[in-house]
């Protein structure tokens, strides 16, 4: 009986090491990873980051395994020992040896890491893909991102919001400015991270390989709903980036339905016009997102919540439940206004 | 007067003759709760609270038909808060307001950093400007402007002249300044004027 009861407790305690240990490994795949690289930004950083990972581990092995050989000596030679007063010149020696090899070998190592980090560093800004890669500018606001194709042919410059669309294997170049207050552009599977500074332009390049959808998420605390202000990355084949963006160049589809007209009548009178643009319409304020394709998009709310019906009538009549703080005012529509408005911004693909 | 108090009630506590320490002690934690006080300066409310008043037709004279004094001065609540009076100055410039009226001083519009008005000083007046426009080019934001964003507009435009108190009104720009603060701005006595902005 007594021998059962101390083994039980055991086993729990020995399955739950086993499942927190494992549970390190369920971060290894992911949209929003840094070790999980898709391009070869990323590739470079978590080349870095495995390589400073390994030798660590390794030294801490050591360490642990050096001070738990002390420990028992100790314990075993501790019964009679008498104070050395003047140590062996042989052992005084022995043990000077091993305290300079180690602090060498930890010179180095440390030097490893600085040449490392150092032309990892200049690898990622040395690389100028400004021939023939994509330009984009990269505005970051309280609580959402700005995202502006920028081309040589003003024709194809368009403005979207969240939802950034790549060509794979094409470096894209971002030049990130802050509209507010200071955030920063992450997105862990692509690149490394650059702030987005009032006042101040900079630039970053990512390039993805594989097709794929990437999560981006602000990485500098910038206020109330910093944790809300996401955004995806989509890296597609050339064909497919190329009709995506002849679509985002085009002007918003006209209404058509009798409650398409109707919604964008509302759109037009209410506070929505105030601070939205919709390209091909009168309305063109730029304080919140461009909603000329907003049906397209996958996401409401910089990421908030999935572009649904439900959810883009919800966000309409109440942001505030889903993001307090947020800038966009509570909206106090009937029902059948409502419903014609989202009718409307859903047809906006 | 606050030292005597906190004496008092530390010779209460200890039931001995109350040292400097003790006094000190006392003077400091009231310092401390002191800072407490200025806890709703800018405390925000995420759903829009109801408008505490609607339009109200302009009054150009004490003169009133039929019995009844004059209507009771309304409170904008707008006027109490820092993070309100400072909404409405980003609300100012991201509706263009500077488009007509500039950063207060006029141009096409008249200035709103003066003493002089046309259409009546008080929120009230101010508030069923902006909602229901005014001749000569003032248009009307009925339904365009949230009733909350108006009290946080109208709190701002009345911070120009300096009607609001100092430590409400927004402070300086984080772009270069075209005027003094708003809270640097003197307060200037309202004129009632029928001139036509020029």
């Amino acid at each position: 009986m007594s021998e059962n009861t101390r083994t039980i407790p055991r086993l729990i305690s020995t399955l739950i090491a086993a499942l927190c240990f494992a549970s390190c490994f369920s971060s290894c795949g992911g949209i929003q990873n840094s070790i999980n690289p898709a391009g070869p930004n990323a590739e470079n950083i978590s080349r870095l980051w495995w390589l400073m990972f390994i030798v660590c581990s390794i030294v801490f092995v050591l360490v642990m395994i050096a001070l738990l050989l002390s420990l028992r000596r100790r314990t075993t030679e501790a019964a009679d020992r008498v104070p050395v007063l003047e140590p062996p010149a042989e052992s005084e020696r022995r043990r000077r040896n091993v305290v300079i090899s180690l602090t060498t070998i930890t010179v180095i190592v440390l030097f490893v890491f600085l040449i490392a980090s150092y032309s990892s560093g200049r690898s990622l800004r040395l690389n100028d893909p400004t021939k023939n890669g994509l330009s984009i500018e990269l505005t970051g606001h309280q609580w959402w991102w700005e995202v502006r194709y920028q081309d040589v042919d003003a024709s194809n410059i368009f403005t979207t919001a969240n939802e950034i669309h790549i060509p794979v294997g094409v470096p894209v170049n971002f030049s990130l400015r802050g509209a507010d207050v200071i955030h920063s552009f992450w997105v862990p599977n692509l690149a490394g991270k650059k702030d987005l500074i009032p006042g101040k332009i900079n630039t970053i390049w990512l390039q993805a390989d594989k097709p794929g959808v990437y999560r981006g998420q602000c990485a500098e605390y910038c206020g109330l709903q910093h944790a809300k202000m996401a955004l995806w990355v989509v890296a597609e084949p050339q064909e497919q980036f190329n009709a995506w963006r002849q679509n985002q160049t085009q002007q918003a589809v006209p209404a058509t339905t009798d409650a398409q007209k109707r919604g964008q009548q509302i759109f037009f009178s209410t506070t929505c016009v105030m601070c939205h643009a919709i390209n091909g319409t009168p309305a063109g304020s730029n304080i919140g997102p461009n909603l000329t394709h907003v049906g397209s998009r996958r996401m409401i709310g910089a990421a908030t919540l999935v572009n649904t019906r439900d959810h883009l009538a919800q966000w309409i009549k109440d942001s505030q439940t889903f993001k307090p703080g947020n800038r966009m005012p509570q909206n106090n529509l009937s029902d059948a206004d409502l419903q014609a408005l989202v009718e409307y911004l859903q047809s906006l693909k | 007067m606050f030292k005597r108090i906190s004496h008092a009630a530390a010779l209460r506590r200890n039931e001995k003759p109350a040292g400097a320490a003790s006094l000190r002690r006392c003077v400091s934690i009231f310092l401390c709760l002191l800072c407490f006080s200025a806890c709703k300066r800018e405390q925000r409310q995420f759903s829009t609270p109801p408008a505490t008043f609607k339009s109200y037709d302009v009054t150009m004279s004490d003169i009133r038909p039929g019995v009844g004094g004059m209507p009771m001065p309304v409170q904008n609540p707008a006027d109490q808060h820092a993070f309100d009076a400072n909404e409405g100055k980003r609300l100012y410039s991201q509706y263009n307001c500077s488009g007509c009226h500039f950063n207060g001083g006029g141009g096409i519009g008249p200035p709103l950093m003066d003493e002089k008005w046309i259409y009546g000083d008080r929120p009230e007046n101010i508030y069923s400007t902006i909602v229901e426009g005014r001749p000569n080019g003032m248009p009307s934001f009925r339904q365009k402007i949230p009733d909350n964003q108006v009290q946080q507009l109208v709190a701002y435009v009345r911070s120009m002249s300096g009607q609001l108190r100092k430590d409400v009104a927004p402070t300086r720009n984080d772009s270069m300044n075209a005027r003094r603060s708003e809270q640097r701005t003197e307060r200037k006595t309202p004129v009632q004027t029928t001139e036509p902005p020029q």
